[in-house]
């Protein structure tokens, strides 16, 4: 594997509201290697895009990062002062916004608006100079560069979506967050920006991180992926083991709730109950009123970190010592997890 | 450019031809019908005719000639206080709705001060305090006029700021000053202008009713002193229309002028409602053609 380019240690992020702490990111890790793809996966709320925004020092003005580090190229950023970090920012590592529509000034023409960045961050260009550098920018991304001169009203919504893209490669960045770059985008044109972005990746050997609750996206364009529940990790891994061999039982439910087109006709299996609440979240593993392999001691304790190879790792308390999901008929479940298990209707409402 | 698609607007087109015929006359009239008469130059009170078109005033003044200085007057009042005024409303409005918090509550408090004070009493004052003549009346004018632009701006700007686009320029690492610049000045200038121009209306007419109270400049002729003039001659009880009638009717044109094209520039200055309008920036017409159903669903669309 590729020396780290960016690491995320025990990441915890609060937000105050009305005088209480809700904790959206509760010790969060992962990496990021050069020029690696990662997905971060998970339900609406579970934390992805505070993540993103912790990293970036972006989050609203009632969020903050409590602990944990986050280092970029082995440099640590969350102790880094304001100037400086906004100076590395968008020249180390860049952010493609969730929904393109709102993300364009409509009276700016699209080319100054991709000017912007690159005079903010290499001042000695000239106009002229950005301006050049705008076209071959949107040659990269598929835009034909007469269209530097036109307003966003005048692009459809994957169009806009590909002048994000350059407007992210402004300046040559090393690593781009994508937070759902191809939610509300229709099928086609999300399958072509998905593909722009491998490609990039491949030509720029950019490193990507991809936020975003579909599973396709993530198996088409990543490496490894990061599965969040809750503000909690659930388990890493390639995409090829999470598929194949998940240990979390969140992340087997995940991978048995999308539909097999090739396979056997029948309903998504799905997962019973809601992501809890963030204003008051289950003790232990917060999955675990969900979670048909639940124990006392879910409850009770956030499991550790197992890793079984290099890249799998898992917290998970039902998890054998070997690497495999139990069979909850071999553990001492809770009443919760029982009624999940023996597939009753009823326990949802337990949850 | 901006004339042209101001001109594919109705109203629009009928504020421009009203405009610039009084601005014609305001910039050459006076080159040709010679400066104001002398007290004395003609016999009073004349009634008009073929060599005095608005006859003549108690001091035997020709009126024409002194209606073509007014038309100069009134105009460069209106405008360069509205210019004031459009400066400060929007600096003030913008900041304020950008920064927030203490900045916003302090200079909102600023705002309702001057927004409370009732207009026309705080420029009579400031008028008789600086004493009347043009430049000080400019200067009241401008400063007395700005509340309700910062107001408004204020309150675009707070929608403004909330968008998308704002959140991202802070990313690549725009400054709160470059930000209010680039991203916000830009969307909130079509509002600024339509703003402008129907305070330049008001601002005329201020200037119109400070020289009817006789605070109005001292040293120059505006319509507004004419209409002082013939109002304390009695010009109503002697009937001489030709002394009011034109300066009155003069005023309510081209404030009618201003409130018209303060209406259409709203539309034209949304690049989003620009393109069927043709002379568009692009150079490209495929691009236009195509987008521009777009437009016409968009909500901003719908207007008349």
């Amino acid at each position: 594997m590729n020396p780290a380019l960016l690491e995320v240690q025990e990441l915890v992020v609060e937000f105050h509201v009305q005088g209480t702490a809700l904790r959206a990111v509760d010790g969060l890790s992962f990496d990021v290697g050069a020029g690696e793809a990662v997905g971060l996966v998970g339900e609406s709320g579970c934390g992805k895009t505070t993540t993103a925004l912790a990293i970036a020092r972006l989050l609203p003005e009632n969020g903050r990062i409590v602990s944990g580090s986050v280092r970029f190229d082995g440099e640590e950023l969350t102790t880094l002062k304001r100037g400086p970090f906004r100076r590395r920012r968008w020249k180390d590592f860049s952010i493609i916004f969730q929904g393109a529509m709102n993300a364009l000034n409509p009276v700016q023409r699209v080319g100054d608006q991709v000017v912007e960045p690159i005079r903010l961050h290499e001042p000695a260009t000239t106009r002229r100079q950005a301006w050049k550098r705008v076209g071959e920018l949107f040659e990269m991304v598929g835009i034909s560069r007469d269209r530097r001169k036109e307003y966003p009203h005048q692009f459809s919504g994957g169009m806009r979506q590909r002048v994000m893209i350059a407007m992210a490669l402004a300046s040559r960045p090393r690593l781009v967050i994508g937070d759902e770059p191809t939610t509300a985008l229709d099928v086609m044109v999300q399958a072509q920006i998905l593909e722009l972005l491998e490609r990039l990746r491949r030509e720029l050997g950019l490193a990507l991180v991809l936020i975003t609750h579909d599973l396709s996206v993530v198996a088409e364009t990543c490496d490894r992926a990061v599965v969040m529940y809750a503000g909690q990790l659930a388990e890493t891994g390639t995409v090829e083991q999470l598929h194949r061999r998940p240990l979390h039982p969140y992340t087997a439910r995940l991978m048995g709730s999308v539909p097999d087109i090739g396979g056997v006709r029948r309903l998504p299996e799905g997962i019973p109950g809601q992501p809890p609440s963030i204003l008051r979240p289950p003790s232990g593993c917060r999955f675990h009123p969900r979670c048909d392999h639940a124990m006392e001691v879910c409850a009770e304790m956030y499991p550790a970190r197992r890793s079984f190879g290099p890249e799998h790792a898992v917290h998970c308390h039902a998890v054998s010592e070997e690497g495999r999901i139990q069979d909850p008929a071999a553990l001492p479940l809770i009443p919760s997890a029982r009624a999940l298990a023996a597939h009753d209707p009823d326990a949802e409402g337990l949850a | 450019m901006i004339l042209r698609r101001l001109a594919s607007s109705r109203q629009g087109l009928l504020g421009m031809a009203i405009l610039s015929v009084f601005g014609l006359v305001a910039l050459v009239g006076p080159f040709l019908v010679g400066p104001i008469d002398r007290a004395g130059a003609s016999p009073s009170l004349l009634d008009p005719s073929a060599e005095h078109l608005f006859g003549t005033d108690r001091a035997g003044r020709d009126l024409f000639v002194t209606n073509v200085w007014g038309a100069r007057i009134s105009l460069l009042v209106g405008i360069v206080a509205s210019v004031i005024s459009m400066v400060i409303g929007t600096l003030v409005g913008i900041a304020a709705g950008y920064l927030g918090g203490r900045w916003d509550a302090w200079l909102m408090r600023f705002t309702d001060f001057f927004y409370v004070l009732p207009t026309l009493v705080l420029a009579l004052v400031l008028a008789a305090i600086l004493g009347p003549n043009l430049t000080n009346v400019i200067i009241v004018i401008g400063l007395t006029s700005w509340p309700g632009t910062a107001r408004i701006i204020r309150s675009q700007t707070l929608t403004i700021r909330e968008r998308m686009f704002v959140d991202r320029a802070r990313a690549y690492g725009s400054s709160s000053l470059r930000i209010m610049r680039r991203q916000v000045l830009p969307n909130v200038f079509g509002l600024v202008m339509a703003n402008t121009t129907l305070t330049i209306a008001a601002a005329i007419f201020l200037e119109t009713t400070l020289s009817f109270l006789g605070v109005g400049p001292r040293d120059s002729y505006s319509w507004g002193r004419i209409l002082e003039e013939s109002f304390s001659a009695g010009a109503l009880t002697l009937g001489k229309w030709a002394w009011f009638v034109p300066p009155g009717l003069a005023v309510v044109l081209v404030v009618l002028a201003f409130t018209l094209i303060g209406g259409a520039f709203d539309e034209i200055l949304d690049p989003r409602l620009r393109s069927r309008g043709g002379g568009s920036g692009a150079p490209d017409g495929h691009a236009e053609a195509a987008p521009a159903e777009d437009v016409a669903g968009a909500p901003l669309a719908g207007r008349v």
